[in-house]
């Protein structure tokens, strides 16, 4: 961490020499603070890398949370809806974690490394908060964003570009299973996690082996086509898998302003996160009573007829308007015009017909569209070689 | 479904004939593959993926080359190193070429009006037709006539001064077809290969994953899933008519199908003069059948290559290796590769479109090795009027090698394999009369109301019950789908039964 106030405006990741010289368009956004490519040569290009070989995603600037102690694993208990008692030593789980209110704060994803030991990855910064919820706990709460590095490396040929690259038997890892390696002389931790719906690995190392790492990697992955990719690319990706991003698809729930404005995460469809049998953790008494009373919205994913994506569209059902789109894009591999949107209850079920109002510009032209649109039940893009285990060759 | 062949796909199809290998054995690259029937398909879940690829290269006999980069601005810079004129005159010509494609992409997915009707429907859209002429303007409306009749050497001279940046557009506008750069009609065949795109931007090309095979293998999983059943080794020898309708087919082995309606794939000369009795027919359509112009003008290497190739003057890393690669410099020589057409040979200094799409699919060839795909225009249907023979495709084979090696030292090294066809292999494996990769010359006289011939042009043969589904009906060749929907919406108006077939998506 820099100790002068007047240093640059955007941090680099341990990876920016090797970043930057890949990044030909100079398409640089900022991502909590760090300068991050949005593309590198061609978004779809690179789209297609994440579908049809191997797409590096540099994403050192997540928020990352190192939690030791005696008490890490009552303490995360409590913090998150799931229930982290199950997650054995060696696993990822994918969580979320609410407020009193019961309304998600964050979604993230948390690494038992080790007896006590585990890290979790947020969208948000959470240092506030997990000091908060500490009380009481014997815990250890260290921010170490900056103090590692991730890769990750998403597509088909994903596993064999890494075990070519040395990483024995990763075939047989298992999704959210963990593996260490050496690398020259430190500890390569591989996930088998990631952001895409695909098969696909996050690889966590020292900043300082971080420009190794890339290097190793993209000249072992080049037989099998491997291609370094920005987060514009990333978005199709994951609205294709039916990944909510937090932020765009809901509100932090400490960051909103706006009564009303957060969501629980029944109305984000993530009940199968929400553990209600766990004696407790924050925001139960909420859930519960929500599950009583009943939610307000439903989180829903919506196929739409055209291929105009329904970018910030009402959804309407007749002349009502019942909810609006969160998140939309065509999407290039499952051939389909994909919307996430917040409807308002009892609208939304499987197989509702509702209709997307989209706007649209050509030359100077807006026209507008009612396209035709049905709630789905699961993402477009879910192959099976996103789950079997060994990897599927390609 | 019947195929002769022990294969199905047709000029679609992915085969390995070297271990380790898949070639695209004919058409290789896609973009006009409707969207809205491989969604309404579902072809994606059945297995097809399109990857799209950008931009190309043309090697010039002096050394350098001409790079055509899907990055606009890199392309302007790149073509101003040729002609500063010619980088700014490129966007006058997107423009003017985008505005044909999209008069004529809202027609892909319709069936042409017949003019001479006055029913209600043909009238309707007609109406609709003619309605989207008058909205181009008076300018408009001449510059696509213009686009309709005028060679594509003559349209690009409207625009580019430099002769590789000429010769470099000019090969879409005779790919497929026995005319040369500067025949009338071939403006058109450059739009019919913009008119495409993959995930809607508009004249891009894409590989399908696993080859072009991949695209049948789709689309024949989904016919199964609902209940298709498709039949391999079935060579039809004849569409049986009985009291002027359809009652089956015959294979040539003697199986018989019963069956109320038949749809040909076939090209229209195959359809009503092979597998139909003339007897059958009307005297005009075995006439029509007779002169539809089907002249072959193509053949193709598939190449498997032990490392990727070096070429003069450019980086194995940049991204013009991942483009089409040409070595035709000016349209002279275009033309010039034209005349050894006319005199009945194959070209000694051929048009090739070749590509090295194992650079973007990881399925086409083993890791670090690389499959050639090259398109050789021209090659006629038969050498000075006799069948070819096997020294001619030696000969053939070898002027496109050489052509390559000139540019490339260490190609000829390389290579491990290669699968070399000729018209005359086109039309015995394939089934295409002449070996013409679009079922028929894609020129005015053959397009629309035109294809295969006037009255005709509606999906229904002469015969009830009978109907075209193939490229020699509208919009035309190329891996499209869109011949084969709009049939099925014709059949199933006959039938009586909802018009289940998408419609196309709009541009605007
Ligand atoms: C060398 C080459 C390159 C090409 N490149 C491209 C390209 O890159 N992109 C593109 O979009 N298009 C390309 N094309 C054109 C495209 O491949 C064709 O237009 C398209 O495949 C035609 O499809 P189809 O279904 O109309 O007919 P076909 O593919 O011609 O299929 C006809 C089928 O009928 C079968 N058949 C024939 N006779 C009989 C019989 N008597 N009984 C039973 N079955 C029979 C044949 O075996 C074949 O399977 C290319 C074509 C060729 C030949």
């Amino acid at each position: 961490m820099n100790s002068t106030s007047d240093d640059t405006m955007l941090l680099t990741t341990p990876f920016h020499s090797r970043v930057s010289r890949a990044c030909e368009l100079n398409a640089w956004g900022s991502w909590k603070g760090y300068t991050t490519p949005k593309a590198y040569t061609d978004v779809e290009l690179e789209y297609f890398a994440i579908r049809s070989t191997t797409g590096v995603f540099d994403l050192t600037p997540m928020n990352k949370y190192r939690i030791t102690g005696p008490d890490a694993g009552p303490f995360l208990n409590r913090l998150v809806t799931r229930n982290v008692d199950k997650l054995g030593i060696g696993r990822v789980g994918y969580t979320v974690w609410c407020d009193d209110a019961g309304q998600v704060m964050d979604d993230g994803t948390i690494f038992h490394l080790g007896e006590n030991d585990y890290r979790l990855c947020a969208y948000a910064r959470a240092t506030d908060w997990l000091f908060w919820s500490a009380l009481g706990f014997d815990v250890n709460i260290e921010d170490e964003t900056a103090a590692v590095a991730a890769l990750a490396v998403q597509g088909p040929t994903s596993c064999a570009a890494l075990t070519a690259m040395g990483l024995e038997g990763l075939a047989d890892l298992k999704p959210f299973g963990l593996a260490e390696y050496d690398f020259e002389g430190e500890t390569l931790m591989v996930s088998r996690t990631g952001f895409t719906g695909d098969l696909g690995y996050e690889l966590w190392i020292t900043p300082r082996l971080a420009e190794t790492l890339w290097d190793r990697l993209f000249e072992a992955g080049a037989p099998y086509l491997i291609k370094p990719f920005g987060s514009d690319a990333l978005e199709i990706a994951r609205i294709e898998a039916g990944f909510l991003q937090a932020g765009v698809d809901f509100v932090p729930a400490e960051e909103a302003v706006r009564n009303g404005r957060t969501r629980s995460p029944f109305e984000l469809g993530l009940d199968w996160l929400v553990d209600l049998d766990k004696p407790l953790f924050n925001g139960r008494q909420a859930l519960l009573r929500e599950r009583e009373q009943g939610s307000r919205y439903r989180f829903v994913l919506l196929d739409v007829d055209g291929n105009k994506p329904a970018h910030n569209s009402f959804i309407m059902k007749g002349r009502r308007k019942v909810g609006t789109v969160t998140s939309a894009a065509w999407c290039p591999t499952a051939k389909s015009n994909v919307a996430f949107a917040q409807v308002e209850l009892p609208h939304g079920a499987v197989g509702e017909e509702l209709v997307a109002e989209i706007y649209y510009q050509r030359e100077l032209h807006w026209t507008r569209v009612l396209a035709p649109c049905r709630v789905i039940e699961a993402p477009v893009f879910n192959p099976p070689r996103r789950r079997a285990t060994p990897a599927l060759p390609f | 479904m019947l195929e002769r062949n022990p294969y199905i796909g047709g000029a679609t199809v992915s085969r390995e004939l070297h271990s380790g290998w898949t070639y695209s054995n004919c058409s290789y690259v896609c973009s006009l593959l409707r969207p809205e029937i491989a969604r309404d398909l579902e072809l994606p879940r059945h297995g097809l993926q399109v990857v799209p690829y950008g931009g190309g290269v043309t090697f010039k006999q002096d050394g350098d080359h001409f790079g055509n980069y899907y990055d606009h601005e890199r392309q302007y810079r790149e073509m101003a190193r040729h002609s500063v004129r010619d980088a700014n005159a490129y966007e006058r010509y997107t423009a003017d070429v985008m505005k044909q494609t999209r008069l004529i992409r809202p027609f892909l997915l319709r069936r042409p009006p017949d003019p001479t009707s006055l029913k209600w429907r043909d009238l309707r859209d007609l109406a609709e037709f003619a309605g989207a002429f008058t909205a181009m303007g008076e300018e408009g409306l001449a510059d696509t006539l213009k686009f309709w009749t005028k060679s594509v050497g003559d349209y690009l001279c409207e625009y580019f001064e430099s002769d590789v940046i000429k010769a470099h557009l000019a090969g879409s506008g005779i790919i497929g077809t026995a005319l040369g750069v500067f025949s009338p009609g071939t403006a058109y065949v450059l739009l019919h290969h913009y008119m495409g795109d993959v995930d809607g931007n508009v004249g891009s090309w894409g590989f399908a994953r696993g080859g072009m095979g991949a695209v049948a293998g789709a689309l024949a999983r989904s016919f199964q899933s609902f209940g298709g059943e498709i039949i391999c080794d079935a060579d039809v020898d004849q569409i049986i008519v009985n009291n002027g309708r359809t009652r089956g087919v015959a294979l040539k082995n003697g199986t018989e199908y019963r069956a109320d309606i038949v749809v040909s794939n076939l090209d229209p000369k195959r359809t009503f003069l092979d597998v139909m009795d003339a007897a059958d027919l009307p005297a005009d359509v075995v006439h029509r059948a007779e002169n539809f112009k089907i002249r072959g003008s193509s053949g193709k290497l598939n190449i498997a290559l032990d490392g990727l190739p070096t070429f003069t003057g450019l980086d194995k890393r940049s991204p013009l290796m991942l483009g089409d690669m040409h070595f035709s410099d000016s349209l002279e020589r275009l033309e010039r590769a034209y005349d050894d057409w006319k005199d009945g040979t194959w070209s000694q200094d051929p048009y090739l479109d070749m590509l090295i799409p194992s650079q973007a699919d990881p399925t086409m060839a083993p890791p670090g090795k690389h499959m050639m795909t090259v398109f050789v225009q021209y090659a006629p249907p038969r050498i000075r009027g006799r069948e070819w023979t096997d020294e001619d495709k030696a000969g053939f084979e070898k002027s496109v090698l050489d052509q390559i090696a000139r540019y490339s030292p260490d190609f000829k090294d390389l290579i491990l394999h290669c699968e070399t066809r000729t018209p005359r292999e086109l039309e015995a494996e394939v089934g295409l009369t002449e070996g013409n990769i679009f079922q028929g010359e894609l020129t005015f006289d053959q397009l629309l109301f035109n294809r295969p011939f006037p009255g005709y042009a509606q999906y229904r043969g002469p015969v009830k019950g009978m109907y075209l589904c193939g490229s020699g009906t509208h919009p035309g060749g190329g891996v499209m789908a869109a011949p084969g929907a709009n049939a099925a919406r014709e059949i199933l108006r006959d039938l009586r039964l909802p018009d289940i077939v998408p419609g196309g998506y709009a541009d605007d």
